[in-house]
């Protein structure tokens, strides 16, 4: 398997639980870089813990993560954080009482370099309405407001590769598609994603390549077309016989 | 209307110092969900270090500076020896370790110092200053003086550095604030040790008024998180609040009522005020979401 130059993050035979019940069973999976990943899956398939386990909120009892090629996986999360792995997670997670500016100049919290500023006029430029409101608290946006929110502020730790859990998840049709157009030209400005959707269509649709999760264990990956045309998925996942 | 200032100047004095004490309840509630009740330690052993580090020959400015470094020094060993160890315990758990804490440092200060009460001098003097026919201890100048420098320096640094921002974005979403990189752990520390120190500041600004002792640190526990928890746990201003509002009504109480039943006064007010607002004055309604 080819190290370092093509792979971001490489995962093997990762082990999480909650208690005694496991969570992930044994997950392999691989990001290669300037991909966008899908990791898809039902609810309680282990793709949120997943995510936790790579930004090291969530312990794992064994297995390995690579990330650039070098092990992460004992390494707390703002370590993980300053090696350029970020995320947005799941549900609007933001910083209700703290102002947007605030809550985007924190998404930069590990960097030391004088850019910052020009990040965030990046970040108000992918999402106009985040400058409109810049000064009110996050607290008070909207649903798909806070998600793009979110998304902002992972953006700013500068990712290497971004993480993102259900960034649709919630969202009026529009809003979903100017998400997805968001993840595209990130993409396409060289940021490396790996992205977990219960919707499946629309992640597969903007994705290079794709996993099934099932139960704590991939079940199944290969490009994203592909998958989108196996019949498997299209029973299970995308809601067509 | 003399009679009046003056319950009004007492009642200000000492429920600065409450704030204080509700202040740190808060910084530490916000930053790890702990109500740490070894709180009034800390201006216990600001008092008391002082005052023998001072009795030692030291002059009185160095020895409040090592008594805020002494309290500053045991809220952090708090922190990395009971609370930070049994991280993910219930909050019951950490609650009943704070509990703990503070009997032992309590016991430590009884066998280290003694059982005595001890007077600081004031720093400017007894000399009373008239205001409108009241009699006001310049020492009472002190305290509100101490209590709103440390409460704008608060204010500062949580609204104006990203350090403190990143206390409050702990406060609001620990889970975001990992993600974004925040040392979490860091930040609980930098509150236990902050902590430490407002409440050693308010240990040593009271002490010329009201004397200290190895033991002064549970009442005043009570009254801070009283305080605290009118003015809506978790609220910095609240707790301010909550602070000079608990000084006035025992002051008042005390005053207009009866001085017996003084304590019980103000715990009544607060019973009643929290039977018709359990959010507490100031306090944030708690949205569940699902």
């Amino acid at each position: 398997m080819a190290r370092g130059g093509l792979h971001v993050l490489e995962v093997s035979n990762l082990h999480s639980a909650y208690g005694r019940i496991g969570v992930l069973k044994g997950v392999s999976l691989e990001v290669r870089t300037g991909e966008v990943v899908a990791l898809i899956g039902s609810n309680g398939a282990g793709k949120t813990t997943l995510l936790r386990a790579l930004s090291g909120v969530q312990p794992i009892s064994s297995g390995e993560i690579r990330f650039l090629g070098a092990r992460i996986d004992r390494l707390p999360p703002h370590r993980r954080v300053e090696r350029g792995m970020t995320q947005a997670p799941e549900g609007r997670q933001v910083f209700g009482p703290l102002s947007v500016e605030d809550n985007l100049r924190l998404g930069a919290y590990m960097r030391r370099d004088g850019e910052i500023e020009q990040d965030r006029e990046r970040v108000f430029a992918m999402f106009p309405v985040l400058r409109e409101k810049r000064h009110l608290v996050a607290g008070g946006l909207s649903g798909g407001q806070q998600q793009m929110l979110a998304l902002g502020r992972a953006l700013m730790g500068k990712p290497k590769l971004l993480l993102l859990d259900e960034p649709s998840l919630g969202l009026s049709p529009i809003l979903v598609d100017q998400i997805l157009a968001a993840i595209v030209a990130l993409k396409a400005s060289g940021i490396t994603v790996l992205l977990v959707e219960q919707n499946a269509t629309a992640a597969l649709g903007i994705a290079d390549r794709g996993y099934v999760l099932e139960t704590g264990r991939i079940a199944l990956t290969g490009a994203a077309a592909a998958l989108l045309s196996d019949p498997k998925v299209k029973a299970a996942y995308l809601g067509a016989d | 209307m003399a009679e009046f200032f003056q319950f009004l100047m007492s009642g200000l004095t000492v429920g600065a110092v409450y704030a204080l004490v509700a202040l740190g309840f808060t910084l530490i509630y916000n930053a790890s969900d702990v109500v740490n009740f070894a709180q009034g330690e800390f201006v216990m052993l600001g008092g008391m270090v002082t005052v023998f580090v001072a009795a030692a020959g030291v002059p009185l400015p160095l020895a409040a500076l090592i008594a805020v470094t002494v309290a500053v020094a045991v809220g952090l060993l708090l922190y990395w020896l009971a609370i930070e160890p049994a991280r993910g315990a219930p909050a019951v758990t950490l609650i009943i370790i704070t509990i703990g804490a503070s009997i032992l440092l309590r016991g430590a200060a009884q066998m280290l110092f003694d059982k005595q009460f001890h007077k600081l001098p004031s720093f400017s003097g007894d000399a009373p200053i008239n205001l409108f026919g009241a009699a006001v201890q310049p020492q009472s100048f002190w305290v509100l003086g101490g209590a709103a420098v440390i409460v704008l320096l608060l204010y500062v640094f949580l609204e104006r550095t990203v350090l403190g921002k990143a206390v409050l974005a702990t406060a609001a979403n620990r889970l975001a604030a990992r993600l974004v990189g925040i040392n979490t752990t860091t930040v609980m520390a930098l509150a236990f040790g902050g902590s430490a120190a407002i409440g050693a500041v308010a240990g040593i600004l009271i002490t010329p008024i009201t004397l200290t002792s190895y033991d002064v640190g549970t009442l005043l526990a009570l009254k801070g998180f009283a305080a605290a928890m009118l003015g809506g746990m978790g609220n910095p201003l609240g707790a301010v609040a909550g602070g000079l509002l608990l000084g006035l009504l025992e002051a008042f109480g005390a005053g207009y009522l009866s001085s017996t039943y003084k304590d019980a006064f103000a715990f009544i007010v607060i019973l009643v005020v929290l039977f018709a607002m359990p959010q507490g004055l100031f306090g944030r309604r708690v949205v569940e979401r699902v």
